[in-house]
Parts: C-alpha cells; structure tokens; sequence
C-alpha cells in the first residue's frame, strides 16, 4: 500500500444552459431585481488608453449564430496591468478589466466597450502581445471555452507572442486576431468566433 | 515580483468532453480540434476582484430578493449552503458565487420559458455572495422544480440550482449545477450524464444536512465546490522561450 494523496477533484462542470440570463444578466431575462448588475463596465471612465469596441458573432458548426451565447472579458489595462493584486501594480481608479456580454436574442451579435491593452508581462521571460482572454459560455458547451483576442494592428507584437507562437499551424493563428476598423470615429475590432468548421477558433486548455 | 503558481491541469477526464451526443445542442456547439494547452501566464493566474459594494446583503436570499414587501417565493424552503475550497483543500475566500434556478414549479422568470408551470410573482429565481474568510457561502431559495425540456421526446431535468464560481484566477472559472440527493430524475438526466465518472456525478449531488436546517422553518443541502488548485512555487520550470 502507498500512502494517499488528498487533494481534492475539482467540481465537474455543467452546462449554463439556455437561462444563463437569470443569473448572470437577469435583465436580459426580462426583470430587474439587483441595484446593479456585474459586468456592464469593464474599463471605468478614468482608463487610459484608446477606447475601442469589440463586436462580433459566435458562429455553430451549421454556420449559424448563437442567439443564446455569454461571454466574459478579463483584460490589462493600457500598460499591461491586470486589476489583480498578483500583478503587483496598480490600475486607474475603476478600471475592473473585467466584464461580461451576452448576445442579441435576434441576431446573436455581441458587442462590448472597453480600452485597447497594453502588453502584459510572458510567463518568464518577455512580453505577450495585447490581447483580451474571452470565457465563452451557452446551452449545449459542457465547459466554458477559454480563447484569447488579438489585434490586427499588432502584427510585430503579435509575432512575438509566446501563446500565438505555440499555435503549431501559423493559418489557425489567424482565428484569434481581430480585424480593426472605424465606424461613425469609433474604433472597431471584429471578431467572430467559430465552434467548429472552417477556420475554427483555437480554444485553450489553460 | 514572486511568480506565482501555476494552477494544477484540469482534469479533462473529470469533466464533460466537449461532444456529448446524447445532450443533443451540444453536437453543434463543440469545437472540433483538440483544445490548445496553455502554460498559465499572468491573464490566467489573475481575476476579477469582487467585493461587498458590488453586492446587496439580500442578494442570497432568494426567497425574499424578489418578493413583495411581507410576503415570500412559494416552494419547499431550503438552505444550500457549503464552502467553496481548491484542490489542495483550502478555502477560497472573499469569491463571487452567482446562483440561478426555477421556481418550486419548474418554472424560470426568462421570456424565453413557455412552460405551463406558473411564474411565481414573488421569485425571481437568482441570487449571489461572497464567501467569506473561511470559504464559506450560503442561499436561502425554494427547492427548484423538475421540469421537462426538449431534447430527446420526453427528458426531464433533476432539480438543481445552476452555480457561477470565479475563484481567484480566471483560470478556476467554473459553471455548474447542483442536483439534490435522492432525485430519481438524477440518472436518467442526459445533461448530468455529459459527465463520464459516476463518482464526478456524485460530486453534483448535495446531501441532505439535518444538522443544518432550522427547525420548523427550512431544510438544509450541504454543497461543497471545488476549484482548481496551484502549484506551491519551489521549482520554477523555466522554458526556452517563453
């Protein structure tokens, strides 16, 4: 007999299912019950940095959007600063970096406001290039899916990326990286993510 | 700066794969390739922060958040209540933990929800909290109904409170669903049986807790969550490159 470890399993995950709403954007359900809701400001008035917005679908494998679909958005802030006390510096005063956004019910489009990052520190050694980490969760996703955002406007940076760069073919790296454009003088990075098919999105077991 | 600890691996054989046919939205809405493995960096070590201005005291009472001033949500009252722990078996404090679930009748306050069961006008079905120092959370609701939805001709979801966890790292987010022991409706559950490990399912499964109900007054279930753990950082893996 060898001795027992005792760690402990992590609690499996289900499903948020199709009322995802209820609890984590009941508005969107149809009620109003908290005197605020979480998620809705990611960045706080005081951010430096370039304001942008974020949109794009999340596409199924019969290439069809998902009209029922949340995702969370964890960020740095403009100089590569996560809003964290693990990071070990400080952020603007109501800048969170996080949020959450769920899609419209007719279209499946999602859209969110936030500030452009900066670099954020490598594992080890280096810099990662700006980018936003998405948790992507809906009916029919057993485990949330983990994928990262990255700026077409970075290409040197991106080149760098330890996280890009262990992507072994350079044509999927491509799925990750949003494409910029301006509409009406807002900045605008477009970024579909597909569950399956042609160019599928690198999701990361992190 | 110390370098933090990298959260253990997720057990993927622990968890639902991705593909699960016979949960049948899931065909469709699961990645193809196989899911790219990430060393923690810095964006997966860290998370949000939550704390006691993000929240109202009354949040984690369900019975009550929704209710008309004097009166209460209709349903068998109970307590889930239980610490939310790592994989090394300490608590994760301060942590936000969002719930939702159906009405007694197995109903949800969601327009989307067309099932004949009626809205309770006094439930409104979610509720959130912060653990405190030792880990520790509780809600007070309504026992959720079953209720039937569409997925093979006649499926019939357990009661459960569907749970939101963030942990410290957004690496430990996690969603699951709590189901409540003896539920017959458990084992036949094509949603519970994503998961391949009976003994994972049984770890959804809240007990029963007599020592924690309040007389005359509410039944207790006793739900423990666990969440990834961290490598204590004694030897660093330096890699080429990264």
């Amino acid at each position: 007999m060898t001795q027992q470890l005792s760690y402990l399993k992590e609690t499996p995950s289900q499903t948020a299912g199709p009322y995802v709403h209820i609890g984590l954007a009941p508005g969107a359900a149809g009620f109003d019950i908290y005197k605020q809701e979480l998620g809705w400001d990611i960045a706080g008035p005081n951010s430096e940095g370039e304001r942008i917005r974020v949109e794009g679908l999340v596409i199924d494998g019969t290439g069809s959007p998902i009209k029922d679909v949340l995702l969370e958005v964890w960020q740095a802030n403009s100089e590569g600063v996560y809003a964290h006390p693990e990071d070990g510096r400080s952020v603007e005063d109501g800048f969170r970096g996080w949020g959450r956004v769920i899609s419209n019910f007719e279209t499946g489009e999602w859209a969110f406001e936030t500030i452009k990052p900066g670099r954020t520190q490598g594992r080890n050694v280096g810099t990662q290039a700006p980018h936003i980490n998405l948790w992507i969760v809906a009916r029919g996703i057993n485990v949330g899916l983990n994928t990262r955002m990255y700026f077409e406007d970075e290409a040197d940076a991106n080149a760098e990326d330890p996280v890009l760069n262990i992507i072994e073919w350079e044509r999927r790296r491509t799925t990750l990286i949003a494409k910029r454009t301006e509409r009406d003088g807002q900045i605008v990075y477009r970024f579909d993510i597909k569950l399956q098919g042609e160019d599928e999105t690198v999701f990361f077991d992190i | 700066m110390l370098k933090p600890g990298e959260f253990y691996q997720r057990d993927r054989e622990w968890h639902p794969p991705a593909l699960t046919r016979d949960y049948k939205t899931s065909v469709s809405r699961s990645p193809q390739y196989s899911l790219i493995s990430l060393q923690n960096s810095v964006s997966e070590i860290t998370g949000p922060v939550f704390g006691h201005n993000d929240i109202d005291p009354l949040d984690n009472d369900l019975i009550h958040n929704y209710a008309k001033s004097g009166e209460s949500a209709i349903g068998e009252r109970i307590i889930v209540h239980g610490r939310v722990l790592d994989e090394n078996g300490r608590p994760v404090p301060n942590t936000l933990v969002e719930a939702w679930q159906a009405n007694a009748g197995g109903r949800y306050r969601h327009w989307k929800d067309t099932y004949l069961a009626p809205i309770d006008p006094n439930f409104g079905g979610c509720g959130r909290t912060l653990t405190d120092e030792n880990g520790y959370y509780y809600f007070r609701t309504v026992k959720p109904g079953a209720y039937p939805w569409r997925n093979w001709v006649n499926n019939w979801r357990p009661s459960h409170v569907h749970l939101s966890i963030f942990g410290s790292g957004f690496a430990q987010r996690l969603i699951t669903q709590c189901y409540f022991e003896g539920d017959p409706l458990i084992a036949k559950c094509p949603i519970v049986n994503t998961i391949p490990d009976k003994a994972a399912q049984g770890q959804l499964i809240a007990a029963l807790d007599m020592n924690a109900t309040i007389p005359l007054d509410t039944i207790a279930y006793k739900f423990d969550i666990v969440l990834r753990g961290r490598r204590s950082t004694l030897f660093e893996n330096r890699l080429e490159g990264n």
